[in-house]
């Protein structure tokens, strides 16, 4: 308890600690109780809000690697533009829609920060020689969640077989027996497929 | 002085109403491809026609024609990458899609062997392969294609 005989900072550490501890005689108990809930309040919807901002289209692509790759590719396909004007954009298919999964993807998204550091794919020469890989990488996370990104919008259980093409009605239907998901046939849906990609 | 002017005049109003009446002339009927619309008038864009799409088949008109395509094809991409159309056609996966085969003419090469993968003249399928649209033919006639 002899203070002078630790170093100075921790002297002024436990110092604080105790003031921590102590009871607060100037504020109510109230008071600090309201105190504490509109801190929490602003605390946490500033952590949810400040990550929604990176869960939008335009600051996907404020990277040039997904802006002058994948976006312009994205940009010739059903997402992006059709008759109905619904669209997916980045996140809706690359960032799961529930908190808990989504929480873990912006963790995970500190590899894409590393990578962007490193200029990885910054060249398209560099980006084709990796898109196999992240494809991959991709599908798989895909497959192994069953396509939940995708099942954000669809769902098979409500599909109108009958207003379908006959081919994608007979193997909707098949897939649907077989267990398959959604990434296991459409791929190459929004971005060009890899080189070797496919077997033909 | 005054005589030049009033006949300067005079000339000038005849060439001007002279060139007004052969304007309005011109504003009427002309019959062309534009149909008898007036030359100030635009014509109204044709309807955009419907793909025929969702068919079994087409039949072919002659013996050597590509065969028609009967489903969408919109957005398939064909690049040094990928060919969406080989993916199931191809001689790996037609059976599987239930799709027809590609043609074995396609696979072979310039020397008239046969090659594992489709020959490279004929890697561009939507050069000679299209889907149709819902259009009328110009003339009406009994032309009956090769069954």
């Amino acid at each position: 308890m002899s203070d002078e005989t630790r170093e100075p900072s921790q002297a002024e550490a436990r110092g604080l600690w105790q003031k921590l501890w102590r009871p607060c005689s100037r504020y109510s108990l109230g008071t600090l109780l309201a105190g504490g809930v509109v801190l929490g309040v602003v605390g946490w919807g500033g952590f949810n809000w400040s990550m929604e901002l990176t869960n939008t289209e335009e600051f996907c692509i404020s990277c040039h690697e997904m802006r002058d790759f994948v976006y312009k590719e994205y940009k010739e396909t059903i997402h992006y533009n059709n008759r109905t004007g619904v669209r997916a954009t980045c996140p809706d298919c690359h960032v799961p829609k529930e908190w808990v999964y989504k929480v873990k993807r912006k963790i995970e998204a500190s590899n894409e920060l590393l990578h962007k550091a490193l200029g990885s794919i910054d060249t398209k020469e560099k980006f084709e020689a990796k898109r196999l890989q992240l494809s991959k990488k991709v599908w798989a996370e895909m497959k192994a969640t069953d396509s939940r990104e995708c099942r954000n919008c669809h769902s098979y259980e409500f599909m109108d077989l009958t207003k379908q093409e006959r081919r994608s009605k007979k193997r909707h239907a098949k897939g649907q027996k077989k267990g398959q998901t959604c990434i296991d046939c459409h791929k190459g849906i929004a971005h060009e497929l890899a080189e070797g990609a496919d077997e033909s | 002085m005054k005589r030049m002017i009033l006949s300067m005049t005079i000339g000038m109003a005849l060439v001007l109403s002279g060139v007004m009446s052969l304007s309005t002339a011109g504003a009427e009927e002309i019959s062309s491809l534009r149909g008898s619309l007036a030359l100030s008038e635009a014509k109204s864009p044709p309807p955009v026609y419907k793909l025929k799409l969702d068919l079994e088949k087409f039949e072919r008109n002659f013996k050597t024609q590509p065969p028609l395509i009967p489903h969408k094809v919109a957005k398939y991409r064909i690049n040094l990458k990928t060919n969406r159309c080989i993916n199931c056609h191809g001689k790996a996966k037609y059976k599987e899609e239930e799709a027809p085969m590609i043609g074995k003419s396609h696979y072979m090469g310039a020397d008239g062997k046969e090659m594992a993968k489709i020959d490279m003249s004929r890697y561009f399928c939507s050069q000679c392969h299209v889907p149709q649209v819902d259009a009328k033919p110009l003339v009406s006639n009994t032309f009956m294609g090769v069954k």
